[in-house]
């Protein structure tokens, strides 16, 4: 097979949404042999894009092109016929099947289920391109990188040729993407066309050899990667010049501001979350907190803010004075009464931080409606709280009584973050705050996080991208299984010596 | 792969929000459509004249004053139910126990009319009558809602069996004040004093209920939009996590609200009893606290869109009741009827929210 041949041609390609057009007259060329990432922001339409390649959508105009014939892709089952496999950001697997049952579930292939034989076709497959999967292992016995491979091998497999991958890093450590990036490159020396959609401009210019850029539902460009960097494409992405530095402003005057001690949670099903975790956040910082995804981090910071029963451990508050005021055993009402500032950004953005189908006026109100008169709620000040948030957090919406679940996810946060911060909290707790987002929204997120830092904040954030936490906190705390694994410098750490932490105490499980 | 090119048949896009006129003439255009569908139905299954078997479903709603009356009495209750639902409705907590509500609040009513009729003065039994029906409708809903609250039941079974147990109760009471004795029913009580009846307030005797329902349909309209609890009620619905995220007690909310729903059922009973019918009997909810959960769905849990859609049902009521008698159709012929024009009006909302695309034929575009 020519190796440089175009495999898929998309030629004037619209999908519209009620009234936001996702996609508008695209024109997308992928080729054999090469790995093609696929950049833009969020709601610029790239999902919805590949989507439509793999069947999932339907185009409302334009026509798709497969080795030059054009064809109609109107289910994903026919987007295997012709060679089209891809790997969502949330797996699709079975969890009580193995791994091969789970490869050949909804193939018909001879008259008979041969498990063998597909164990051995699978096998084939991982040898070919350096996949490390065993066909007898069942689904909720892997971690999240086992999953994933066991999704691209399922899609090999079938026998596509042409692999979209839909922000495959986004739960990987960095020992994992290095493994999944040598596999990547195999597999396109094989003649395999690849796309990748990613957020990490690192990993763009790392393994990609052509970018295409997407704004705003519009096709703005290409280019190959080795011409380019990482300024040039986050320009294109934006449509603007954008610095890519996250200031990093020396704390001053750091005082102690949460003392967790000896903290220990554990699940509704009894499995040990937190073990005797300790640490101190000080006033005027950025912890960092860094793990793989379940290892803790969700139970810690949601025991500090009095959502999470504790077995045993003490979390106090102290304030400006040196008074301690213990946290363990009050719900946030409790907290929040005794004068505690404590701001919460959680993970669940629109299943706890926000209710999705309320609009932003009344999600403003969540923290704020038990003020004023006994019986009616006062809706004026949220109104006018929620017309400064998107004022000057640029939240771009159609008008305050939309419901916050269409809106897209960067704006979602910024509501959720400009609320939170909006009550002038002493202890910021973010988790994932720039998960899903793209570049601009992410630097505004930093920015916000940095100047509740210069306020004397004490702020803990919670990230998955290690880049990420070295550049913007001061400190970075490391959790494996639930035990501290160490806290490190953020301005002398290493990448590697953070992600071997990640995994180095082998206690618990790690995986989700 | 050397097939042709095949565009699916049709291919279904959300669409764009409509403006409300065009969504109002969607919906009519629904129920026009549905009233022709109840035609063919009906010429194919009777052999009537449709138009007929309309105008008769029209003048048994509406024909003479005194229908009228019995028609706005009908609607008064089935939407007093209908807001007593509304806040768990909107909570997400299905309360299926209406029923069983309205008939323990009536069952209290009741048992202060026999038991306490021309001991106390008339003024004290009515205050007494009405504090018990309520307490009893809150008490009838609390428990499934306490249960729910602590240890996480299904409220939906819950509810729903909580309806036989009060439907034995009522049994049981019926036997025990059964005049005359051996009828096995209570009969008119205070037919002679009418102590306890509530008195006739401007044209019409059923004028009183209609106006209670009607200030109630305000002040639930009001609780549910503008007070905190209503807000707390939604936010709970919404997401538990959030609620609890902003340290709002759930299980107090939970209990709280189910008081609220189930005093207003008690309230219906009250009503029934001591307004309309002036007796008990283990059917004198009928059927309405499942009714309800109809009216509520169809308006969306508003308030004040519940009037029009509990008038739409209990016209087909009404309506099917004339056409059974005059017609000499079973009452079953106007429940078809009605379950047309529900699935037209239900069936609607999807061609609102989406549109369909059909294959246009001969498409070419360059290459």
């Amino acid at each position: 097979m020519d190796r440089s041949s175009v495999a898929v041609k998309m030629r004037g390609i619209t999908k519209t949404f009620g009234s936001i057009v996702a996609n508008d007259k695209v024109d997308l060329d992928i080729r054999r042999g090469e790995i093609l990432a696929l950049l833009g922001e969020n709601g610029s339409g790239k999902t919805t894009l590949m989507n439509m390649l793999s069947g999932i959508y339907y185009p409302d105009s334009g026509s798709i092109f497969i080795d030059d014939k054009e064809v109609s892709i109107s289910s994903p089952r026919e987007a295997f016929r012709y060679g089209i496999g891809m790997i969502h950001q949330h797996f699709k697997l079975v969890d009580v099947l193995t791994a091969a049952e789970n490869i050949v579930l909804g193939l018909k292939e001879g008259k008979k289920l041969d498990l063998e034989e597909a164990g051995r076709k699978i096998r084939k497959i991982c040898d070919t391109y350096g996949f490390e999967v065993d066909p007898k292992q069942k689904i909720y016995d892997m971690s999240v990188s086992q999953k994933q491979t066991v999704e691209i091998v399922k899609v090999l497999y079938r026998g596509a040729d042409i692999l979209i991958l839909d922000e495959p890093t986004a739960v990987l450590t960095p020992q994992e993407t290095d493994k999944l990036f040598a596999v990547l490159r195999n597999m396109r020396n094989d003649g395999k066309a690849i796309v990748i959609i990613t957020h990490k401009m690192h990993e763009v210019e790392a393994l990609s050899d052509r970018v295409a850029v997407l704004r705003k539902g519009a096709y703005i460009g290409e280019m190959m990667t080795r011409e380019t960097n990482a300024q040039e494409m986050t320009n294109m992405m934006v449509g603007r010049s954008v610095s890519l530095n996250i200031d990093r402003p020396d704390p001053v005057n750091p005082k102690p501001r949460i003392e967790v001690k000896d903290l220990t949670v554990r699940s509704q099903d009894g499995i040990l979350k937190l073990d005797h975790v300790s640490f101190t956040a000080r006033s005027g910082e950025i912890l960092g907190i860094a793990g793989i995804s379940g290892s803790g981090q969700k139970e810690l910071l949601e025991s500090i803010a009095g959502l999470q029963p504790v077995e045993e451990g003490s979390i106090s508050f102290v304030d400006d004075g040196g008074k301690k005021t213990e946290l363990i055993g009050k719900d946030p009402r409790e907290i929040s009464s005794m004068g505690v500032a404590l701001s919460f950004v959680p993970e669940d953005r629109l299943g706890m931080g926000l209710v999705g189908s309320m609009d932003l006026t009344d999600n403003m109100m969540l923290r704020s409606y038990r003020k004023g008169g006994m019986v009616f709620a006062d809706r004026k000040s949220p109104k006018a709280l929620a017309q400064k948030v998107v004022d000057e957090l640029e939240v771009s919406t159609p008008g305050l009584s939309i419901p916050v679940r269409r809106l897209s996810g960067g704006n979602v946060q910024k509501v959720l973050v400009g609320r939170e911060i909006s009550s002038a909290p002493m202890v910021l707790l973010t988790a994932y705050a720039v998960r899903g987002l793209d570049i601009n929204s992410s630097y505004v997120i930093y920015n916000l996080l940095n100047q509740q830092k210069q306020r004397g904040v004490s702020v803990i954030y919670v990230g998955e991208d290690l880049d990420v936490l070295l550049e913007l906190c001061d400190r970075i705390l490391v959790l494996c299984g639930g035990k501290v694994s160490g806290i490190v410098d953020g301005k002398d750490a290493q990448k590697n010596e953070i992600g071997l932490m990640m995994t180095k105490i082998k206690g618990g499980s790690t995986d989700e | 792969m050397n097939e042709k090119k095949s565009t699916p048949l049709m291919h279904i896009t959300k669409r764009k929000e409509l403006p409300w006129y065009k969504t109002w003439t969607i919906r009519l255009a629904a129920i026009l459509l549905a009233f022709v569908a109840c035609a063919i139905v009906t010429m194919f299954l009777t052999g009537d004249n449709p138009v007929q078997v309309y105008s008769t479903m029209f003048y048994g709603a509406f024909g003479t004053p005194r229908k009228r009356w019995i028609l706005g009495q009908e609607v008064a209750i089935l939407l007093c139910v209908s807001l007593a639902l509304t806040p768990a409705f909107r909570m997400r907590f299905w309360n299926l126990g209406g029923e069983g509500q309205i008939l323990i609040g009536g069952l209290a009513c009741a048992a202060c009319m026999i038991l306490l009729g021309d001991k106390i003065p008339n003024a004290l039994l009515m205050l007494l009558m009405f504090v018990t029906s309520v307490a009893a409708g809150a008490i009838w809903a609390m428990i499934p809602a306490l249960c729910k609250a602590k240890w996480g039941t299904n409220e939906t079974l819950f509810t729903l069996m909580m309806n036989y147990v009060a439907t034995q109760l009522v049994a049981y009471y019926i036997i025990i004040w059964e005049v005359p004795k051996g009828s096995g029913k209570i009969g008119i009580i205070n037919q002679n004093t009418n102590a306890g009846w509530l008195p006739q307030v401007g044209p019409s005797k059923y004028f009183l209920n209609i106006l209670i329902v009607a200030i109630l349909t305000i002040i639930v309209y009001i609780y549910m939009t503008y007070s905190k609890q209503g807000y707390e009620i939604a936010v709970v619905g919404e997401s538990e996590n959030t609620a609890r995220y902003v340290g709002i007690r759930v299980e107090r909310v939970i209990v709280r609200t189910l008081i609220v729903s189930g005093a207003l059922c008690g309230l219906a009973g009250f009503l029934l009893v001591a307004g309309t019918n002036h007796t008990i009997t283990t059917t004198i909810a009928n059927g309405r606290g499942f009714t309800a959960v109809m009216v509520a769905w169809l308006a969306k849990f508003n308030p004040l869109a519940m009037i029009f859609s509990s008038l739409l049902l209990v016209f087909f009521g009404q309506g099917a009741s004339e056409i059974s008698t005059v017609f000499g159709l079973n009452q079953s012929f106007g429940d078809i009827l009605t379950g047309i024009v529900l699935f037209f009006i239900i069936g609607c909302e999807f061609f609102i929210n989406y549109q369909l695309h059909f294959r246009k034929s001969a498409k070419k575009e360059g290459v």
